[in-house]
Parts: C-alpha cells; structure tokens; sequence
C-alpha cells in the first residue's frame, strides 16, 4: 500500500511538474503546480511528518498558489496561450536539465547512504512547539526571529513596491 | 665700518616696483608705470652714488679697502656646513657695479619714457625693467657664488622677457629663445663648476674663497681629472657659464639676435650690465683663478683676445646700425676678458685687472649712450638700417654730438675715457703677452674704423628720402643722452688704481707714452680711412667689397657661425639624437600605454554582449557554469 | 521511514523534480510561470531536508525545522516577486522577461 501510494504521488509530481512548466495556458500552469504541491504534502504525511504536511498545505498549497493566481488575474488573459519558447532556449534548458539531472542521479546513486539506526522521535506539537522556542541545545529560536523578521521586511517590501505610484496615473 | 644697512635698498626698491607695476600697471595709464618705476630707479642710483662716495672717499684706505656685509641671513640650511646665504656684500667691484648698474638703468627708464611711448604693453616693459635691474644688482652684492648663480639665472631669465617684448614679431620670439638657450647651456657649465668648487673648498662664501692665502685650496692640488686639476676644472667651467653671458665666442651667436629686443633694453642689458656679468664673475673670482688655476686664465685670455678681433672684422661689414654696436659690443667685451686674463695680482702686476674693470665702467658709459643714440636714430628714420640713411646731422643736432663724442671715445682719442682704459689694457697686454697686444692693437684700429664707418654714413652723406622730416627726439630722450655724454668724456678721469684694484690697494700708474702714442696713431688712422671711404658717398667701398669677394662675403654672414649652429642643432642633434628619442616616445612608450588602453576597449567592445539584460541567458550562464564545476570536480579531480 | 522506499528514490523524485524548475526557469517567458519554477526548485529541495532528516538521522527535527523556514522563505519570496510582477505590469502593460531588460550595456 504505501509502496504504491509512493509511487502514485512521485507520478503526480513528476508528470505535474512537468506539465506546469510545459503547458500554454496560465491558469492551467498554476493548478498543475497546486496539484505538485498536494502531491509532496503527501509524501510528508507518509513519512510521518503531520505538522510539516499541513503547513504544506496550508501555506504553500493555500497561500502562495492562491496569491499566484490572484496575480495572473490581474495581469493575464484567462484565455491567452503562450507563444512556443525559443528553440534556442529549449535547448539550453533541456540540455542543462538532463546534463544536470544526469549528474546528480548518476552522483547519489554511487554513493551508499548509511541509514541512521537511533528510534524514531515522535514528531508532535509539544516537541515541535518547545524546540521551535528554545535556546537550549536543538533549539532554533534564532533561526524563527530571522524568519520573522524577514517575513516583516518582505511584508512592507511588498507594499511599497506594488503601492500605486501617487504622481503618476497609470492604470490598475 | 657699519651704516651701509640702507644699501639693501638699493635691490629692493626695483623688486618692489616690479611687483607693483607688474601687478597693477594694468589698471593704471601706461605713464603712471613710467613714472613710479623711473622714481624708483632714481631713487637707488642717488643711494648708490651715497654708497659709492662714502665707501670711496669716506675715511682712509692706507691698508686698502675691506670688504663690508652689511646684511646676511641664511636662505636654505641643509646642514651645519652646507648652507646658503642671501646678503650684500661690498667691496670696490661691487660698489662700482652698484654704480654702472644704476646710473645706466636710471638713464634707460628715463630714456624710455619718450622711447617707448605709445607702445602696447608700456607698464610690463617697465615692470621686466625693474625686474631686471633688480636681478642684476643682487648678482653683483652676492655674497657668495650661490647667491651669484641664482641672480644670475633671474637676469637670465629678465633679459628673455625683453628681448621677446614685441612676442607678436617671430623674429622676436626666436632671439629670445636663441638667447635663452645659449645662455643655459653655459649655465650649465657655470653650475657644474659652482658644484665642484664647493666639493673641493666646502664653501660657496667669496670671502673664504678669495682671501689670500688661505688654506681652503689645500686638499684640492691632488685632486684631478683627465690629468688637469680640479680647480682648473671649475674655473674653466665657471668662466664658460661667465661667457655665455660676456657673449665670448663661440657662444657669440645670441648677442646680436638679441638686438631684436626695443633698443634701450639692447642699451641696458645688451651693452653695459648684463653681458658685463660675465667679467664680473671671472674678476670676482680673480684671485681663485690666478692663483690656483693659472691655466684656466690662459684660455680666458686668449678667448677675450680672439673674440675682440673677431667680433670687430664682422662690424666692418654690417649694415644694421644695432648690430654694428652690437659686434662692437662683444669687441669691447672680448678687451676685458683679455685685460683679466693678462692679469698679475696685487699692485703694478694687477694692472689688467684694474684696467679691466675700468674699461667696464668707460665701457658702460659710452656703449650704453651709443645704443641710446642710435635709439633716437631710428626713433627718427624708422629703420636700423644705414642705408636708409644719410645727412642726419641737420635733423639731429643733439644726437649727432652725443654720437660723436661717443664714437671718439671708443676709438681712443685722448682726452676721452675710452682712451684711459682702452690703454691701460694695452699696456697690461704688453707686459704679460706680446701676441695679444698685436691683436689689441689691430683690433683698436678696426674699432676706430667701423665706428667712423657707421658714423659717417649715418650724419653726413646724402639725404634720403624720408617719410618726414626726422626730427629731434623729445626731452626725456635727449637728457640722458647728454648725461652719458658727459659722463663718457670725464670717466677717465676717475683715479681707478686708487679704488678698483685686485688686493684692494691703491697703486700709481704713469702715461706709457710708447703704448699711448701708436694705440692714438692707430685710432686716428682708421677715422682717416672711415673718413676717406664714407665721408662722401663713393663707389670704393662697393669696389673693395668686390675685390675681396668670398672674405667679404664671408664676413657679411658673421662667417657662417650661425648656419654651423644650425647646422649642428638642426640636422645632427634634432635628425640623429632628437629624432630616434621622440620616435621611441611616440611609438614604444606612448604606444605602449595606448595600447593598453585599446586592447581594454577592444575587449570590452567584445564581452559587452554578454550583459545582454536577458536574465534566463544569465541563469542558463549560472546554472551551466555550476554544473561544469561539478563535472570537472566530481569526474576529474577527485 | 517508510518500508521498502529505498531513500534514493525519494531523492531521484526531487532531482528530476529540481531540474524540471530550472528547465522551466530558462524556457518560459512569463515572469509568473517563471515563479511558479521557482517554487518547484524550493519544494524539491524542501522534500530533500525532510527525506534526509527522517532516512538518516530520525532522532533529530533539523531537516524537519529547515524545511519549515524555506516555506516562510517561499511565502515571503513569493509576496515580494508578484509585487514587482504586478509594478512591472504597470510599466510595460506585459510581464514578458524578455522586455525587462533595462539593465545591460
């Protein structure tokens, strides 16, 4: 069963990857990647990780894609299909996907991975919770506050930059 | 021996004009210029003649006159025993200079006020004026050689400026530089021989270096180059640096170009003061030479002697009225580097010496009122050339006595001063060297001669036919004609073997009527023969000139030593030196850092494609990048 | 873990995965699908801290909480690419990456 579950959402994230970066029409990009990124918070919750699989979903699944269509709508036309790349283009990014990808496998394939041995930590909110706020050793309140901070800074970034310029009359 | 504190004026009150005139004359009329820097020059002759009178003739001279510095400071320190001052020294040359420079600068701005009237840039001529006679009153009340050479670079560099007054006319321009250059290329030599004198002495100080006896010189007999000694070395050089600026030959050949320059500057600076420095400096340096450099006052001796003959045979056959003067100028010049170079030391032996400066002083005076004659000549006719003129002696009443005064003066007719000095050289030359007291005296038969020649076609002959009627130059022009007039008959009369002697002590001389009579007999001669050839316009000068074809020929183009110059600096130095290093310039080095320059724009002009704004081609560029990182890490390094 | 997955499966999934955002990075021109790559660059990478936290050290959250912060990253990230999207609209009246190119030579 959870091979097969496995499978079936690695098949998902590939093929839906693949089709957001290949298909014509926006909108349509835009689902296939929501549907890449239900696909992984499947993989989380498989492997046990509740919490990450949710924020998954929620976040990334809830906010982004939803803030991503929102901008196609203000910018596109639902109906307009894009122009097929340049073949120049096509061949740098296929060769330096494939070269890439090629590498890579070839590279993690040679080498033989030690599986750790220690039981595993059942992941729930109070371990999540204390360690997210603590100094203590497996502590990671530094690494929150940046976060924080830098999610404040990109909040007021992007009301600056997207703000109506004020002398000028432009539309939208 | 104090109380000549005031004489600091004397300098100052020029430089002080200079900068005042030379900084506001702009905004003033050009009179006012005139006028403030005449004052001025007033001013210091009235306190050089206080100096004079009360250094001469104020108290005893039993033991000969002593050297006073009233004023002295230190300039530069470089260490405790290397340093240079700055001060007035005076002694009888000096005083005597302090004198001839005054009384002759006075005269000039006075002359000029009417000379240059009306000329564009009236108050800078009278500022480089100022500038000049200050420069040249610091040579000469040098305390030490340094002092010496850094006036004498200013008076180097006031004489260009005034030769290149009229800088619109090219002929201007390029006696200027003539002059420039030749005279730096002597100072050059001046330099090197300053530097080795004070290697050898370890002082710039006249005082050290001319005190008898003294035992500075006592290291430097067994030092030697090239088999001559040291101190040959540096007076040789020294005195090349003196006759760049005494226009000695073979550095002649700027002096004459140089009367391109308005005709009281060729009166002041071009007759009686700056090329005068050159003699100053071999006398100043008298005893340093005589003693320890004997040789050396050979070659000077018979440098003097050969350029005195030189310069007048070329005088013989000039027709510009100011190169005339000039040539007889560098004649004149070329008898008292004689006088020095023939001279003993200390009392009788030390006549040359005496003579020498005495001429100097004679000299000064009538040169400077020929200049101003002939001045007022071509203020006249408006021309330099005696062709050009003819009977002037009705129009010019007062020019032509002065003149002529001036011409018996220098060709020697008693009582005049000229024939006091002129003689007392000629029995120096006697004395000491019979070959050079034959060349004196052809050479003063040959400046009787030229002098008559030019006098004689210039007031008397025909009558040209002038624009208008020429008429006699205003006030201004003729009251320091007259005064130098009668300064030139009674010079000689100045008891200079009392005052002017190489140890400072007063002698007596006599008449030498074996060296008077025939010196009178030569003189009076060659008027005859000026008289005979040009007193009526004839054709026997034309005919005598056609007779000596090639020699005339020669003469007339100053024998070709002006092409020779050319010759050497154009062709050989410019074509062979110059060429190859400004070829090397041009091509190696600057070509070198051009190209440096154009192979980055090429370059840039190149890769300048790359930053193409097309953000994926960079990405496709990192990423690509990256991955070939990775490939060479993971499949050949490791 | 999860029973018969060998790990390098889960990582040959993100690879492929990783490199289909870079190909689609380079060959698309619309800034928003650009972003979308983007985001499946992030996500692999993400899949990669958790397979690794959960196949090789289980004891720990390391892996676990990074994965956390690179989804703060995204957000974040993501907010301030639509904005200058959506000023670049403004300006051009398209978002085609091509026409942004003010900064060269």
């Amino acid at each position: 069963m959870n091979v097969f579950l496995f499978y079936l959402f690695s098949g998902i994230i590939l093929i839906c990857s693949l089709l957001t970066i290949t298909t014509r029409k926006i909108l349509r990009a835009a689902v296939y990647l929501l549907c890449v990124l239900l696909a992984t918070a499947g993989l989380y919750f498989m492997l046990n990780y509740q919490f990450m699989a949710a924020v998954q979903l929620t976040l990334y699944a809830g906010g982004i894609v939803v803030l991503i269509i929102f901008s196609i709508l203000l910018t596109s036309h639902i109906s307009h299909r894009f122009k097929h790349p340049d073949l120049v283009k096509l061949i740098m990014g296929v060769s330096t996907a494939v070269v890439g990808a090629g590498l890579v496998i070839a590279t993690l394939l040679s080498h033989s991975f030690q599986a750790g041995s220690a039981p595993e930590l059942p992941v729930d909110m109070t371990v999540i919770g204390t360690q997210l706020l603590s100094t203590e050793k497996n502590g990671y309140v530094l690494p929150f506050e940046l976060i924080s901070i830098l999610l404040l800074a990109a909040m007021i970034a992007a009301i600056v930059i997207a703000k109506k310029d004020k002398n000028k009359n432009s539309e939208i | 021996m104090t109380g000549y504190a005031y004489t600091i004026l004397i300098p100052m009150i020029p430089l002080v004009m200079f900068l005042v005139t030379g900084l506001l004359g702009m905004k003033w009329k050009p009179i006012v210029s005139g006028l403030l820097g005449t004052i001025g020059m007033g001013t210091s002759w009235v306190l050089s003649l206080i100096t004079a009178g009360s250094y001469f003739f104020g108290g005893h001279h039993a033991e000969g006159f002593q050297t006073i510095i009233p004023f002295e400071t230190t300039w530069l320190r470089f260490t405790e025993t290397l340093h240079i001052n700055i001060g007035v020294l005076l002694d009888p040359i000096s005083v005597m200079m302090l004198v001839v420079i005054t009384t002759i600068s006075f005269m000039v701005h006075l002359y000029s006020l009417g000379y240059m009237k009306g000329e564009k840039g009236f108050a800078r001529f009278y500022a480089f004026l100022s500038l000049f006679t200050f420069s040249m009153l610091g040579l000469v009340i040098a305390t030490n050689i340094f002092q010496m050479y850094i006036f004498w670079e200013l008076v180097g560099v006031s004489s260009f400026l005034l030769i290149g007054f009229y800088y619109t006319k090219p002929s201007a321009v390029a006696a200027s530089k003539k002059a420039f250059i030749v005279t730096r290329f002597a100072d050059l030599g001046f330099l090197i021989g300053i530097l080795i004198l004070s290697f050898v002495t370890g002082t710039f100080d006249f005082g050290k270096l001319t005190e008898p006896g003294t035992a500075i010189f006592g290291s430097a007999a067994s030092m030697s180059f090239m088999g001559i000694s040291a101190l040959t070395w540096a007076m040789t050089l020294i005195f090349i640096g003196g006759a760049g600026k005494s226009a000695m030959f073979p550095l002649h050949i700027w002096l004459p170009d140089a009367m391109e320059g308005p005709t009281p500057v060729s009166a002041l600076i071009h007759a009686a003061t700056m090329v005068v420095a050159g003699v100053f400096l071999v006398a100043r340096m008298f005893p340093v030479i005589h003693f320890q450099a004997p040789d050396a006052q050979e070659i000077i001796g018979y440098v003097g002697g050969f350029t005195s003959l030189f310069a007048a045979v070329i005088a013989i056959t000039q027709y510009d009225i100011k190169r005339v003067l000039a040539f007889s100028t560098l004649s004149q010049l070329g008898y008292m580097m004689l006088a020095l170079g023939v001279s003993g030391y200390g009392g009788e032996e030390g006549l040359g010496y005496m003579a020498s400066m005495f001429h100097l002083f004679t000299h000064a005076m009538f040169k400077a009122l020929l200049f101003l004659g002939a001045g007022s000549i071509i203020h006249a006719v408006h021309s330099n050339y005696m062709y050009d003129m003819g009977g002037l002696r009705k129009y010019l009443p007062i020019t032509h006595i002065t003149f002529l005064i001036a011409c018996l003066t220098i060709a020697g007719v008693p009582p005049l001063s000229g024939f006091f000095s002129k003689d007392e050289i000629l029995v120096a030359a006697l004395h000491h060297n019979k070959l050079l007291f034959a060349v004196e005296f052809l050479v003063a038969g040959l400046t009787a001669f030229y002098m008559f020649r030019l006098y004689f076609s210039v007031f008397w002959g025909k009558d040209r036919h002038y624009h208008h009627t020429p008429h006699e130059s205003p006030l201004t022009m003729s009251i320091p004609l007259m005064f130098l007039a009668v300064a030139s008959v009674f010079a000689g009369f100045l008891p200079f073997h009392h005052l002017v002697t190489s140890d400072k002590m007063g002698f007596d001389t006599e008449m030498h009527m074996a060296v008077a009579a025939p010196s009178v007999l030569i003189g009076l001669f060659g008027i005859a023969m000026a008289w005979i050839l040009y007193k009526k316009e004839s054709a026997v000068p034309e005919k005598l000139a056609q007779r000596w074809g090639i020699l005339y020929t020669a003469t007339y183009n100053k024998f070709y030593f002006d092409e020779i110059y050319l010759f050497v600096t154009k062709k050989i130095i410019f074509n062979y030196i110059s060429r190859p290093i400004a070829w090397f310039d041009r091509h190696i080095i600057d070509g070198f850092m051009v190209g440096i320059g154009l192979v980055t724009e090429k370059i840039a002009y190149q890769i300048k494609g790359m930053q193409s704004g097309q953000l994926q081609h960079y990405a496709f560029m990192f990423v690509a990048g990256t991955l070939a990182l990775a490939l060479s890490l993971v499949y050949f390094l490791m | 873990m999860i029973q018969g997955i060998p790990l390098e499966h889960f990582l040959i999934v993100s690879t492929i995965m990783f490199f289909i955002g870079v190909c689609g990075f380079i060959i698309r021109r619309n800034l928003i699908t650009m972003l979308m790559a983007i985001e499946l660059i992030l996500n692999s990478v993400n899949i990669n801290f958790v397979v690794f936290n959960r196949y090789l050290y289980p004891d720990q959250l390391q892996g676990h909480f990074f994965s956390l912060f690179i989804v703060g990253i995204a957000a974040a990230e993501a907010s301030v690419a639509i904005a200058l999207i959506i000023n670049i609209y403004r300006k051009l009246q398209n978002i085609d990456v091509e026409n942004v190119n003010e900064l060269r030579f």
